[in-house]
């Protein structure tokens, strides 16, 4: 047995055993498309991936996309304040016992909450679903952030008394190298949330976008691009996420 | 004598959960330019509490303490600390370690080329110049002790602070380096204050032995001066009856005069 293949037989095995219980499943329910019939459907959509007929009608690439272009802007937009906002309550004591019981308060409220009040302010459905985003994906990141400075080895930062570095130096030399790894793990918890919830917030904002696209497939009664639609978001998401794990490698030091 | 590091009726008071802790009471210290000091005692005598005073990473309840005329109000660079565990950044290569201290202390009168030819002259003191480019975690734990010792020395300090720097190598390493460590301060003619436990380590390297009492509310129970002619050799130190009168003496103080109950 090649030794290349040989890892990469208990996930192909894994795979092919969903497909086949998937199979089995389609046969006895006729409601539920089969694997054959769902790949000759998803063939056909890929086929023309970025057509447009009118705003309501366009290619699964531009559905892509467009969720990807929201998660981007609400996901970046939590990073810039977040991260700075972890920092500082990690470093001053006063910071993080104000926050906490606002944190505490807010973080386990269901993203979709969220989405009434984006609604109001902005008026607009774009905006509000981004504003879902943000407002979910910025809690690993403060959290973590802020763990990573509480967690500084005393070590450190005793070095940084000892040579009498400037609080510029201390951030730059040792604050941020020694934080970066807690802030990767913030940063991914953060990207899962908002792939996670942009497929539901765009079910209820419409427009252009992979949630969307799901609940007007589902209004159409093609079940064959709703499970598409499923696979989309999970390959989506796991590349996303194996593009932050080798981010992080590349930041980790040891 | 002169006196270039004074430490007067320094008090040292915790306070902790349960209330004031008092770690060091009635500190009297002088130590002069060039000597080599050693701190000793058992374990929780206070003695690095001590350090951290001269070093101003903490700041005494009560008491005076100078150094080179000038009131200790604070760490700085004119007195060089070497930690225990090396404490390097794992994420700077040996030379940004130590360029980093060099850069703080001559980074606003001399050039960009002067401070890295006195990274690359502090690294060689210490023998390291052919792992200038690797990170911490590529070297041995005296290799990185060395990195420690050289970032202090850098900084060209009036006082160098040794805590237990060799206390977590292993003997071999730990007689090679204290073999170093004389041979610089032979050359630099450096005053040096140093934390240790081990009582060849203080007889060998240093002029006066600064024997602690057991806390808490530890002082200074006796100093010993170490009248043994310079350059010391190891070797030699074996066959010597000076020696092993001194280092007799200091064992007596700690295990006769105060001996711990086993902890």
């Amino acid at each position: 047995m090649n030794k290349f293949l040989k890892p990469l037989l208990p996930p192909l095995l894994g795979l092919l055993l969903f497909v086949g219980v998937w199979a089995l499943v389609a046969q006895s329910s006729p409601q539920l498309p089969g694997p054959l019939k769902t790949w000759a459907s998803a063939a056909q959509l890929f086929s023309d991936p970025f057509y447009r007929k009118g705003p309501n009608d366009q290619g699964i690439g531009w559905n892509i996309l467009a969720s990807l272009q929201r998660v981007a802007i609400g996901f970046g937009m939590a990073a810039a304040i977040g991260i700075p906002l972890g920092f500082m309550i990690g470093r001053f004591k006063f910071l993080d016992d104000l926050s906490a019981p606002i944190i505490s308060l807010l973080r386990p409220v269901s993203p979709l909450a969220w989405l009434p009040i984006g609604l109001l302010v902005f008026k607009a459905a774009n905006p509000a679903a981004i504003w879902v985003i943000f407002i979910s994906a910025i809690w690993p990141m403060i959290i973590n952030t802020a763990v990573g400075v509480n967690r500084i080895p005393a070590d450190y930062m005793n070095v940084a008394k000892v040579l009498n570095l400037s609080e510029w130096k201390i951030f730059t030399k040792i604050l941020f190298p020694a934080v970066l790894p807690y802030m990767m793990t913030g940063i991914r918890l953060s990207m899962g949330v908002a792939w996670l919830v942009i497929v539901a917030a765009e079910m209820l904002t419409g427009g252009v976008g992979i949630g969307f696209w799901v609940w007007d497939e589902w209004n159409n009664l093609n079940v064959e691009h709703i499970i598409i639609a499923i696979f989309i978001v999970g390959i989506v998401g796991l590349l996303l996420e194996q593009v932050l794990v080798l981010l992080a490698k590349r930041f980790s030091y040891e | 004598m002169e006196k270039y590091v004074q430490v007067e009726n320094v008090h040292m008071v915790f306070n902790t959960k349960k209330g004031p802790f008092v770690a060091l009471r009635d500190i009297n210290l002088n130590i002069a330019k060039g000597e080599f000091v050693a701190l000793i005692g058992h374990s929780g005598c206070g003695k690095s509490t001590l350090l951290n005073l001269v070093a101003g990473l903490t700041l005494p309840s009560d008491g005076a303490m100078l150094c080179a005329g000038r009131e200790i109000a604070g760490p700085g660079p004119e007195r060089g600390v070497v930690f225990q565990n090396h404490s390097l950044l794992p994420w700077l290569t040996c030379f940004d370690n130590v360029y980093l201290a060099v850069e703080r202390v001559f980074g606003q009168a001399e050039s960009k080329a002067s401070l890295k030819t006195r990274t690359h002259e502090a690294l060689a003191l210490v023998g390291l110049t052919h792992a200038e480019h690797k990170h911490p975690h590529e070297i041995s734990g005296g290799m990185k002790q060395r990195v420690g010792i050289a970032r202090a020395l850098s900084m060209q300090p009036k006082v160098l602070l040794l805590d237990e720097p060799f206390g977590a190598l292993d003997a071999l390493t730990r007689a090679h380096l204290q073999d170093e460590l004389m041979k610089i301060t032979a050359e630099t003619n450096g005053t040096v204050v140093m934390v240790t436990h081990d009582v060849d380590e203080a007889v060998l390297l240093s002029d006066r032995i600064v024997m602690m009492t057991n806390g808490p509310a530890a002082t200074i129970g006796e100093t010993l001066t170490v009248d043994l002619p310079r350059p010391r050799d190891r070797l030699e130190m074996a066959n010597n009856k000076r020696y092993h009168e001194l280092r007799a003496e200091v064992l007596d103080f700690l295990y006769r005069r105060q001996l711990r109950p086993a902890a």
